[in-house]
């Protein structure tokens, strides 16, 4: 491997991180899926920009749009209004989907779920969140979200990419590209999926929402799977036991080296290394994937789906075991939250879903000390309407789309624990201080990360383009 | 280091001792680009301190500081120096420390030099019309000169001091060629064949032959389906299903007919315009109805109306002109002199679509195509189509003829109708019922008269089930007689203390031994001949379980004999044996208000001419019509007798009436499974606005169709419409459109562009490495007359491209990239090739050309585990060849593309993509070891090697490499794969079920021929070739 082609393209990737980063970084990723923490750590590199908080991410993606006013933005004095219709002066002629555009009126409907404050820091939540509650003081609460999408397609994928149009790398594609991979045998960006019980049949989720754009391929999302191998075809065809296949991947190598020795393409010799990278996968993965020597009480602790794989409980477990094993970015979603009808029952579903493998997750990684180098992000796409969908009655209503303001909780490395971050008003329909807006929550995921988002950027089609657009700003107050 | 690398290779000048003068285009812009332009370009919104530095009569101009930034021949008086020069930690240092873009000592010496040779601007080198330079006269003799392309790259290599590669040896020449052009490896009789050939044209013949292969068009194919997003699904997300697959056949067809650039331009984008457009043409704008479709419920049909056009806006420039005029939509480009102005100007010419933004006429769930479509019969489906519409012709001319008899049929009819024997057989028919059961406990009980009464308890809300043989033939309709009785309150018909009733609800179904569960009757007509006021009969059938029909019955005046009928749509079959069973609900409010007693008819009569009354006659206009003498009649009463006889006597007018309706139903039936594909067609002319921000509900001022304002305008006589914008398009006055072809023709056949940025020739696009070739090139498409074929044979014929792609680390060092083509080019194969190859080298290939798309192994839950949603779920591999199609036939689904397409580097087809990246992975390596394709196909190589190789091991595992590389293998690979092989047929030996289930991967039968040991270490060993680098690379 000390072939000079190999010397010479190393030196060239040292050069270029030097100089510009938008190029730079391409180039330099040059193959390399799974890059080692002791390049990440180079001087020469360019980011992380400064030291950051959290060494990795876990984002708990809760697809469709949990209701905020049902969960974590408490309006008690709806209740005086009940049945009233939403008034003008609240809704400022703001569009509305075309599922309730058509309707005659627009009943504010109270939440019928009980609120009580939590923790020192006193975090109002709902009463369908029993096991977060003991957990309140690792929270930190933004009501004040807002989005610019109304659907759930162009506003997840807006979330993800920071355009509502598909193209454009995720922010889990972006953090690969940017800051390597910590792990030697698994990729940098792991996601899993689940389907909630509170909404069987949910929004479906799409490939792009883990891709990489314009990035290069590497850097997207590996999707483990639910059922079957975790990762795409890491299990040899039955007949092929593992000192075969080990004596067959020595074979491709010997001739690989001897095709690199005459031709002296680095790309041979990147290949090489790839196809040993796969063969240390097939070793890595099954080991990450094989929970059966954890605890009973750890099991105990992610509730009795934990054993249930392609749950969400399931997935929490394996989050934490590659939070673990250092890879940088874990994504989780958790499909089912769209409530346009039914929501009552429908909600309970889905917090008996994901309310105690989330406070398990985190009780885990305090508990292993990885709390705090770990940012977790829980929450949506958009929030939901005050009015009822529907008919409203005593014990059940329905809720649309609702972009302009909505809830999610982080916790975690560099977080301001136990607070509670902005206001919207007595409907929740409307910011009224500390708006927080798609683009800053990622400049502020990115900023933990130690990235300055306007940093990182990837020349596409002449422009340097970035998550964040030309937009996004650090929310100062969320931060520890 | 873009632009320290763009210097060392574009530049030699630099590096010489004497500075040359430089190239605004080529050193000055891309700085001034890169650091400047963005606050000091173009957008006047983002523009500081007033200055502008894109022109230059602004740049020297004094600001109001009295400051000049550019003073030409005077760099020390000139302010943009001053300010660059500062330190960084200066407060007005140029660009700004914050922005993270410092100049370096180099380009800071660019500009100073620039300045000091009078700042000389020029245009944007991309949007002056391409020069054809004079080809350059190389006379060392080192240089092969094979076409014009060799000389202009000899002469730039002479610069840089370099030699020129020895050319490739043949067989990995011709693997090359075969690869780039067809998309397939060699075949080992092609390799014996050019080794044979001694000729001096061998190789000619060889491009030729490869030219006029089917699979040329294949190739070509599958990088305009990634420029024009093509899918077979919608993308949004349900991802429903749609079949735009006759576009991809028309892009085929196209490039293998050599279907000219221009014309291949002009039919994608405005086809439908062209003055007697045929179907080929119209299908060919399917390119611009690729783009995804939005159905997700709740939708605003307008704003993704707009968002369907600006994807075609970006589409079409990213596609032809290589430019990111997307950039427009928000705010003028902050880099290329486009306006928001041009490109709402050019949006305007995709505004007047016949479409409505979201998925229409088809579903957002179970797919289908969104109008406006175009039908697209094959040969047998354009026969069967013919002979339906020859029936229908021919039932047409039946009715017509029929028709003259109408007045003599009437006439024969009414003369008929006067005969006593004409009363008919009547029109209902008793129900024998058998059993009569009430659900509350009340006592039904039969009359002489066939007729019900129920006595006894009087339950709140009573439900009689009856039961009665049903005889065999046909069923239409049920007729219901409440009948007054002394027995019942008041002597009413109702049970209610008031003598009323209110009937909810009436249900019917039959059984018969020949049925495996009893049919549902489903009335669609209720009719009474008497209703109380609201309580309509109708409502007994509407959804509402509560409202039902009422008759008065407290009224003493109105307790008579009710009548409801009830029908069906179309007549039911009763098979024999068949016995009927009605259900009368009263779930009314009203407690108690239940039937008194009743009696049940059935009919068989044509549910239209059903009457309560059982005449079966004609209603009683056209009965007064019937008894005015014929003399008499007015013409409207004549056309009204007509219309009674024609629609409701049986007559051979009927009878021809129905075999046309007939006939029209077939071919609506037979039209839905004739393919369509989805097409561009004007609708009504909409007005098109400047969007403020972009966004759809914000217009600003309007605007019409033009074309960019910095491009030449639209020919003359070029009409003001999409067919007028390709004309502009591919006009020889349009700079980019010939530059942007060549340079991803460059790309496709050596690795990168001549220009690197093949996605965009706009200001901020890399100053290309040959200018005078890319120029010359560009020039030359136009002169031979947008010939495809032609420029891609020139650049395969020229010893450029024939060289050996061997590398020594003094070349890599000195050009890591390939730009100056010292070598041939080398990169992996694109995904589509890499599986195409290993089941052309397996024997397993179907090389059939065109149609649906098909559906080969893929791993389980692909479609599933993201989606429970839409048609596009429960994925089912094919189970014959469209296992083994090539690659780029499998059936898209957007939002969950075929996983190792994704792997190697293919685009979701989402979106326009002109450029796809070149990864190497190792989930790369774990599909080519595992994925049962490549297992399949290592088993079918193997066989290959087994049949055809020869006697020994290593007879064979050199038939296999030469198979896989064209290439003859080398000694000691040789050895090392024999022995290998040779352990592992001793160990399946040991172990013989691990062999079987090796062998059994995939659906096609291991030869039982050959020993299962034998072949499944045969099996491992060509999995060996088929993942080795130079395999899955084209070197």
């Amino acid at each position: 491997m000390n072939h000079p082609a190999l010397q010479f393209q190393d030196r060239l990737n040292r050069r270029i991180f030097l100089k510009n980063s938008s190029t730079a970084i391409g180039a330099a990723a040059l193959g390399s899926l799974l890059q080692d923490e002791a390049a990440a750590a180079s001087p020469e590199r360019y980011f992380p920009n400064f030291a950051p908080k959290a060494k990795r991410i876990i984002y708990l993606f809760q697809s469709g749009a949990p209701s905020q006013m049902d969960l974590f933005d408490p309006k008690p004095q709806m209740e005086k209004h009940r049945a009233e219709d939403l008034p003008a002066s609240i809704r400022q002629g703001q569009r509305l989907t075309t599922m309730t555009s058509g309707q005659k009126a627009f009943p504010v409907a109270p939440s019928i779920f009980k609120f009580a404050q939590h923790g020192q820091g006193g975090i109002w939540l709902s009463e369908l969140l029993p096991h977060l509650s003991t957990v309140a003081d690792e929270m930190c609460v933004i009501r004040s979200m807002f989005t610019e999408a109304i659907n759930h397609d162009p506003a997840i994928t807006f979330c993800q990419t920071g355009s509502q149009l598909a193209g454009r790398p995720s922010i889990g594609a972006w953090l690969s590209y940017g800051l390597g991979s910590a792990n030697r045998d698994l990729p940098a960006y792991v996601v899993m999926t689940s389907f909630g019980t509170g909404r069987r049949e949910d929004q479906p989720l799409y490939d792009r929402l883990w891709g990489s754009g314009f990035l290069p391929t590497q850097h997207q999302g590996v999707r483990f799977r639910n059922a079957g191998d975790p990762v795409l075809f890491l299990s040899n065809p039955a007949g092929v036991d593992r000192p075969m296949r080990r004596q067959m991947l020595d074979e491709i190598a010997a001739l690989n080296q001897r095709d690199f020795e005459s031709f002296g393409d680095p790309e041979t010799a990147t290949r090489i290394s790839q196809y040993e990278m796969a063969f240390r996968m097939q070793m890595s993965v099954p080991d990450l994937v094989d929970t059966s020597k954890e605890p009973q009480h750890v099991l105990d602790s992610y509730g009795p789906d934990v054993k249930k794989p392609g749950t969400f409980a399931a997935n929490c477990l394996l989050a934490r075991r590659l939070a673990e094993r250092d890879v940088r970015c874990i994504q989780l979603f958790h499909m089912g939250w769209d409530h346009h009808g039914g929501l009552p029952a429908a909600i309970r579903g889905q917090c008996s879903d994901t309310d105690q493998p989330t406070t398990a997750l985190i009780k885990d990684l305090k508990q292993r000390g990885l709390l705090d180098d770990t940012l977790i992000v829980w929450g949506g796409e958009f929030g939901r309407t005050i009015y009822s969908q529907g008919t409203l009655t005593a014990t059940n209503y329905g809720r649309d789309h609702h972009p302009r303001c909505y809830s999610l909780f982080m916790a975690g490395g560099g977080i301001k624990k136990g607070t509670t971050y902005g206001e919207t008003d007595d409907y929740s329909y409307n910011i009224v201080r500390d708006p927080v807006h798609v683009h800053d929550l990622n400049a502020t995921i990115m900023h933990l990360l130690g990235i300055n988002h306007e940093r990182l950027n990837y020349k596409f089609q002449g422009l340097d383009m970035r998550l964040t657009g030309i937009a996004g700003n650090l929310v100062k107050g969320v931060l520890a | 280091m873009r632009r320290a690398l763009l210097i060392l290779l574009a530049s030699p000048a630099l590096l010489a001792a004497e500075p040359a003068k430089l190239k605004y285009n080529r050193d000055v812009r891309p700085i001034l680009n890169e650091k400047c332009f963005h606050c000091h370009g173009t957008d006047a919104s983002h523009r500081k301190g007033d200055l502008r530095l894109d022109l230059r009569d602004q740049a020297i101009k004094p600001a109001k500081s009295g400051d000049i930034a550019l003073v030409p021949g005077k760099p020390e008086l000139s302010q943009l120096i001053a300010r660059v020069e500062l330190p960084h930690d200066n407060d007005d240092v140029m660009p700004p420390d914050k922005d993270g873009k410092p100049l370096t000592a180099e380009e800071k010496a660019i500009l100073r030099q620039w300045i000091s040779e009078g700042a000389e601007y020029q245009g944007h080198w991309a949007f002056l019309k391409p020069e054809r330079s004079p080809v350059p006269k190389i006379t060392d003799p080192k240089f092969t000169l094979r076409n014009e392309i060799d000389s202009f790259i000899a002469e730039r290599l002479q610069e840089e001091k370099l030699a020129p590669s020895p050319e490739a040896d043949r067989a990995t020449l011709l693997r090359r060629v075969t690869l780039d052009l067809t998309g397939l490896p060699p075949t080992l009789e092609e390799i014996a064949a050019f080794e044979k050939d001694t000729s001096p044209k061998a190789y000619e013949t060889v491009v030729d032959r490869l030219l006029k292969s089917e699979h040329y068009g294949e190739r070509m194919a599958m990088q305009w389906l990634d420029f024009a997003r093509f899918a077979d699904s919608h993308g949004f997300q349900t991802d429903s299903s749609r079949a735009m697959w006759p576009w991809r056949d028309w892009v085929i067809k196209a490039f293998n007919d050599n279907k000219p650039f221009d014309q291949f331009t002009l039919e994608q984008i405005g086809g439908d315009l062209l003055p007697n457009a045929t179907r080929d043409q119209i299908v060919a704008t399917g390119f611009n109805r690729n783009h995804r479709l939005n159905g997700e419920g709740g939708i605003i049909a307008e704003e993704w109306r707009i968002e369907n056009i600006i994807d075609r806006v970006e589409t079409t420039s990213f596609t032809w002109l290589g430019l990111t005029l997307n950039c427009c939509r928000c705010h003028d480009h902050k880099y290329d002199p486009f306006s928001q102005k041009d490109f709402y100007s050019f949006f305007a010419f995709f505004n007047n679509i016949a479409e409505s933004g979201t998925i229409q006429g088809s579903s957002n769930r179970s797919g289908g195509n969104s109008d406006p479509v175009i039908q697209v019969p094959d040969k047998e489906e354009e026969i069967e189509l013919a002979k339906l519409r020859k029936k229908i012709e021919a039932a047409q001319a039946k009715v017509t003829e029929t028709q003259l008899q109408l007045p003599n049929l009437v006439a024969s009819w009414e003369a008929e109708m006067e005969k006593p024997e004409a009363a008919k057989k009547p029109m209902w028919d008793i129900l024998p019922i058998s059993e009569a059961k009430s659900q509350g406990g009340a006592a039904l009980r039969k009359l002489p008269d066939a007729s019900w009464i129920a006595g006894g308890r009087n339950p709140d809300f009573d439900i009689y089930t009856v039961t009665a043989p049903l005889a065999e033939g046909s069923f239409t309709g049920l007729l219901l007689e409440a009948l007054p009785d002394p027995t019942l309150p008041n002597q009413s018909l109702g049970r209610a203390p008031n003598g009323n009733f209110v009937l909810t609800g009436i249900e019917g179904t039959f059984s018969a031994p020949s049925l495996k569960k009893p049919v549902k009757i489903t009335f669609t007509r209720a009719e009474a001949d008497y209703s109380q006021k609201g309580y309509d009969v109708k409502l007994l059938l509407d959804k509402n379980p509560k409202n039902g029909w009422a008759i008065d019955g407290n009224d003493p005046k109105k307790r008579l004999e009710r009548n409801a009928m009830f029908t069906v749509d179309k007549a039911v079959h009763v098979p024999a044996g068949a016995t009927l069973t009605v259900r009368l609900l009263h779930q009314a409010t009203f407690a108690g208000h239940n039937v008194g007693r009743f009696r049940l008819s059935t009919t068989d009569a044509e549910p239209a001419l059903a009457s309560i009354d059982g005449t079966g006659g004609p209603p009683a206009a056209v009965l007064a019509v019937m008894k005015t003498p014929t003399e008499n009649r007015t013409p409207q009463q004549r056309s009204e007798l007509e219309k009674y006889y024609r629609a409701s006597v049986d007559s051979p007018l009927r009878d021809a009436d129905y075999a046309l309706t007939a006939a029209k139903a077939e071919l609506e039936k037979y039209d839905r499974i004739v393919p369509s594909v989805m097409v561009m067609k004007e609708g009504p002319v909409r007005d098109a606005f400047i969007l403020k921000r972009g966004e759809y509900d914000k217009p600003g001022d309007k605007v019409s169709m033009v074309t960019p304002a910095v491009l030449p305008p639209m020919p003359k006589n070029a009409p003001s419409n999409r067919l007028g914008l390709a004309q502009w398009i591919v006009s020889p006055e349009n700079p980019l459109t010939a530059r942007v072809w060549v340079n991803r023709a460059w790309e496709k056949f050596f690795g990168y562009g001549l220009s690197k940025s093949t996605e965009n020739l706009g200001t901020q696009s890399e100053y290309p490495v040959h200018p005078e070739l890319f120029d010359w090139l560009a020039t030359e498409f136009i002169r031979c007359g947008w010939d495809m074929k032609a420029m891609q044979k020139l650049i395969v014929m020229s010893a450029t491209y024939r060289q050996s792609s061997k590398l020594t680390p003094a070349l890599l060092e000195k050009d890591p990239e390939n730009r100056l083509l010292a070598r041939g080019p080398r990169f992996r194969l694109p995904g589509e090739v890499v599986r195409d190859q290993a089941l052309a080298l397996a024997g397993l290939l179907v090389p059939k050309i065109g149609g649906p798309s098909v559906r080969p192994y893929m791993p389980d839950g692909v479609w599933d585990d993201t989606s429970k949603y839409g048609d596009l779920r429960g994925y089912k591999a094919d189970t014959g060849e469209g296992l083994y199609r090539r690659s780029f036939y499998t059936i898209w689904k957007r939002t969950a593309a075929p996983p190792t397409m994704l792997l190697f580097d293919a685009p979701t087809r989402e979106i326009c993509t002109v450029k796809r990246s070149r990864t190497n992975t190792p989930l790369q390596a774990l599909s080519l070891l595992n994925e049962v394709t490549f297992v399949e196909a290592a088993r079918g190589l193997a066989q290959q090697m087994m049949q055809h190789g020869g006697a020994t091991p290593e007879q064979r595992i050199a038939y296999g490499f030469q198979r896989a590389t064209a290439r003859s293998i080398e000694p000691v690979a040789l050895k090392q794969l024999t022995t290998g092989l040779k352990q592992r047929i001793t160990e399946f030996q040991a172990k013989p079920a691990e062999a079987t289930a090796l062998i059994s991967q995939g659906t096609t039968k291991a030869d039982a021929t050959l020993p299962p040991a034998e072949l499944a270490a045969y099996t491992t060993t060509a999995a060996v070739l088929l993942n080795l680098d130079r395999v899955i690379t084209r070197d």
